[in-house]
This record gives structure tokens, C-alpha cells and sequence, in this order.
């Protein structure tokens, strides 16, 4: 295995893959301005969303964890932040600033649309032309923090495209990596295989408390029947039956050496190497946010029937073993692992197969997922506005 | 050619891998866990990633994979038919 790979260094020593200068909008009322920047000013990037009014408590918080740590991510050079008014536009500017890198921000009463614009596509212009004489240098593998979060799952995920992320987390853990994985609700029915794996039972007891915690939320909300929605309609025409089941596909991403050495909330950074936890939702998108504002800064995706998102700054790796997935989605996906259920090639050989294509996405090789401008970024939300 | 795949020897289910399996087919299982394969007959079409029945299985009965509790059964399911959520149904929930 490769021990190097070529990624920006942050000035905060955190290292990047990717060299993206964004606009931020801090809510919804600030998208049209957020866009017209990135309109204005080419290799600028904004990052529409639909929230940040009248939140408040624990949520507010996630909201604003969720927006720095996006600005903050190593894959980011610099952020031009615009929000409706001044306090909070600032919060999410000083929250970004503590990494060191350029950060601007710009709040739109007392200007309108027109002004703001025009003053903050100057700062994405000098932002963007510094950015692009960043150049890349070679940084040590441990210095790579990779996450994961499987979707559209069906039962060759758990087969094939899972494990193979495993033996590569195995293999990343080894190297002394930064790992996260996560989807509380699909650990469902294996949570007891988590037990030995955690390193502490300090690690277990908090995993215990997020695990409880999701539980209580579904069992407050659930309907009758809460197969419904997991498995989602997909994971059932693709031949998986229970929650249980793919709960157990869901455990294969951390292979069989991994140890648990942490758990953390929506959104929090970890604070070593190893292997993490975070509480997340299940859906895609939402964790795939969660694991870039963490500052995680490459994806590992299995999927089995063909699931197709991508992240704004977090390029997303796309593994698939199912055979008419690959042969119908072949365009969105980066690695192919059907040969594992026709005993092609092992597990080793696929875990490998994987970390190359990891190596190439850090040293620059657009994913499908870029090359097909998915940038689904999904903010977690924990209750209703105020 | 493999036609469907199990976890554990002890599972009472495996995963459908290729398209096109029928009824009356002998189909070829790998025991992923141990690198050996079985045979069985299959009794009715199974779409890719659809699981088929290891063993005679009765109402209450648990279902294995991975060698892991995935549930319960809720009708009768005889070896080599699709068992799906028509028969199988969460423990959870």
C-alpha cells in the first residue's frame, strides 16, 4: 500500500484533496445572493440550503457546527460567508477564521441583494486567484481522514461493497488514519456485535446513550410499522427484508481489526486518530454533510442498487458488488466489487482495489460523483423552528 | 458459476447474486466464511439480491444470516423457495 499521497496543507496542518473556495449562505433568505457570487465568479462554489431562521437550542447549535465545520474542512482554501444580518453571519465567519484560512463575511440588511453581491464577489475574486497558487505537496497517509456511510443498500452490499470497505478501514487503521462511520438507527440488531469492538467500556456506554437516544426519538414518532421507512422502499426491491438484516450489512464497513475508540455527536471533531462514531441519520445525504463538517475529507459510498449522491467538498467513492447495478449505474460508480460474488477476486484483493482508487481521489481524479456535479448538501435538523 | 451466496454454515438463507434464477434450477451457494460451496434446488424465480431458503422453516421459526438473529418468520417457508418480506418480518420495531 501506498504511504503517501499529494493533498493541501491547511494552515491549521490539517490536509486537504481538494482546493474549493465557497460561498456560504448562513440560511435560506441568503441563497439567491450566495449564487449569484458563484455566478459572478468562476472556480467559486455556493452551497444552497434551506434553513437557518428561528432555530434555536441543541439545534441552532447542529446548524452552526454543521456550517463552520463545512468552512473549516481542509478540502476548503477559503469561504465567503453571506446571511441575511450581521451576528450570526459573524458567528459562522469566526467559527471559520479559528483554521486560519481566509474567510470573508457579509450580511444583507442595510445593503440589499445588489450591494452584498457586488462586495463579496470582489472577496470571492481575490479568494478564488489565491486559492488557485495553492499547490499540492506529499503528506503521510495518516494525515487523510476518510469517512464512510453506505445507501441504497440492498443484500450484496453486505456481501461485497461493505466488506470491501472494511478491509480497506482495516487496512486504513493500521496506517494510523482518522475513520468515522455511523447511521445510529441501522445499527439496529447488531449493536450487541458493537460491544468488543469499542475500546473502552466508557466508548460502549456512550455509544449506548447515542443508540438509546435515536431509539427513544423512534419510538416517540414511529407509526405502526416503522419498515416503512427502514428498509426504504429500495433496500426492499432489492432483497432486503429487516432492519436486522441491514444493520449486519451496515457493521461489515468496519471490518474485523478496526477497535472503536471514540464516539461523537452530529457534527463534532474528532479529536485523534482511529476510529469514530458519530450519531447521524441514516439518509445520505445528511450524513455524508455531517461526516464534511466533521472534517472528513474522502467518502467511502457502497451501494447496492444504485444510489447516486455526491457533497459539495467531500468527494464521495462509489463502490458497488451487485452485477446489474454496475451494468445499469455505471457511470456512477467508481469501483466495481462484483467479481467478489463469483469468486474473482478476495477480499483482499477488492479492499486494495479500493484504497488505489482512494489514492487517485486524493491526489486529484475526480469522482463520478463530481464528474456528474451531485453536491447534495443536507442539514440535519433536530425539531421545529421556533 | 456461483448463484448465491451465505455468510455463516449455519444461516438459513443466501443471497441471489446473478439475474435470471428459476424454478427447478440446481443452484451453486458459497459459504463466504469458509470458501466452500453447497447445492440446492431452487422451487420458484428469485431476482438478483433476493434471498433463498436454506432449510424447512416454520411460523416463529428465527432466521439466520451471518449467523445472526434477522428476524422471524410469518408463514411457512420450504428450502429453495424465496423468502422475503411476504414470510420474514423485523424482531424490532
Amino acid at each position: 500500500m501506498l504511504t503517501t499521497f499529494e493533498g493541501y496543507r491547511r494552515d491549521n496542518g490539517r490536509v486537504g484533496v481538494r482546493n474549493h473556495v465557497i460561498v456560504l449562505p448562513v440560511d435560506d433568505l441568503s441563497n439567491a445572493a450566495a449564487e449569484a457570487v458563484a455566478h459572478n465568479i468562476k472556480g467559486a462554489m455556493a452551497i444552497p440550503h434551506p434553513y437557518g431562521r428561528l432555530q434555536f437550542g441543541a439545534d441552532l447549535d447542529l446548524h452552526f457546527r454543521t456550517l463552520i465545520g463545512t468552512g473549516a474542512n481542509p478540502n476548503v482554501a477559503a469561504v465567503v460567508v453571506i446571511g441575511i444580518e450581521d451576528q450570526w453571519t459573524q458567528k459562522v465567519v469566526d467559527g471559520i477564521a479559528a483554521t486560519g484560512k481566509p474567510v470573508a463575511g457579509f450580511g444583507i440588511e442595510l445593503h440589499g441583494d445588489h450591494d452584498t453581491i457586488m462586495r463579496a464577489s470582489k472577496a470571492a475574486r481575490e479568494f478564488v486567484q489565491w486559492a488557485s497558487e495553492k499547490q499540492r505537496e506529499t503528506c503521510k497517509l495518516a494525515e487523510l481522514w476518510v469517512s464512510t456511510k453506505c445507501g441504497e443498500s440492498d443484500t450484496t452490499s453486505g456481501c461485497g461493497a461493505n466488506p470491501t470497505v472494511g478491509n480497506a478501514f482495516d487496512k486504513l487503521y493500521g496506517a494510523g488514519c482518522t475513520l468515522v462511520f455511523g447511521e445510529t438507527s441501522e445499527i439496529t440488531g447488531g449493536e450487541a456485535l458493537l460491544e468488543s469492538r469499542c475500546r473502552t467500556p466508557e466508548v460502549w456506554q456512550r455509544f449506548m446513550f447515542m443508540f438509546d437516544r435515536y431509539q427513544d426519538m423512534i419510538n416517540r414518532h414511529k407509526t405502526s410499522d416503522l419498515s416503512d421507512s427502514q428498509p426504504t422502499k429500495g433496500n426492499i426491491a432489492g432483497g432486503l427484508t429487516t432492519i436486522e438484516e441491514k444493520a449486519l450489512g451496515n457493521i461489515q464497513k468496519i471490518g474485523r481489526r478496526c477497535v472503536i475508540d471514540g464516539v461523537i455527536d452530529k457534527a463534532e471533531v474528532p479529536t485523534g486518530p482511529g476510529l469514530w462514531f458519530m450519531d447521524s441519520s441514516s439518509a445520505a445525504a445528511e450524513m455524508v454533510t455531517l461526516c464534511a463538517a466533521s472534517g472528513y475529507v474522502v467518502h467511502f459510498f457502497p451501494t447496492g442498487q444504485g444510489n447516486v449522491i455526491g457533497n459539495p467538498i467531500l468527494p464521495v467513492i462509489k463502490i458497488c458488488a451487485n452485477p446489474r447495478t454496475v451494468r445499469t449505474m455505471s457511470e456512477h460508480i467508481d469501483v466495481d466489487t462484483s467479481g467478489l460474488l463469483q469468486r474473482e477476486i478476495t477480499m483482499d484483493q477488492a479492499g486494495d482495489r479500493l484504497l488505489d482508487m482512494m489514492f487517485r481521489t486524493a491526489n486529484g481524479r475526480l469522482t463520478a460523483a463530481e464528474a456528474l456535479g451531485h453536491r447534495e448538501f443536507v442539514l440535519t435538523r433536530l425539531y421545529e423552528s421556533a | 458459476m456461483i448463484h448465491c451466496v451465505l455468510h455463516d454454515p449455519r444461516d438459513s438463507v443466501a443471497v441471489i447474486v446473478v439475474e435470471g434464477v428459476a424454478a427447478g434450477m440446481t443452484l451453486t451457494g458459497l459459504i463466504l466464511d469458509e470458501d466452500r460451496t453447497i447445492t440446492l434446488e431452487c422451487r420458484q424465480d428469485i431476482p438478483i439480491g433476493h434471498k433463498v431458503a436454506l432449510k424447512d422453516m416454520a411460523v416463529g421459526d428465527t432466521v439466520l444470516k451471518y449467523g445472526v438473529d434477522i428476524g422471524k418468520v410469518v408463514k411457512p417457508i420450504a428450502r429453495g423457495q424465496h423468502a422475503h418480506v411476504h414470510n420474514i418480518k423485523t424482531k424490532r420495531w
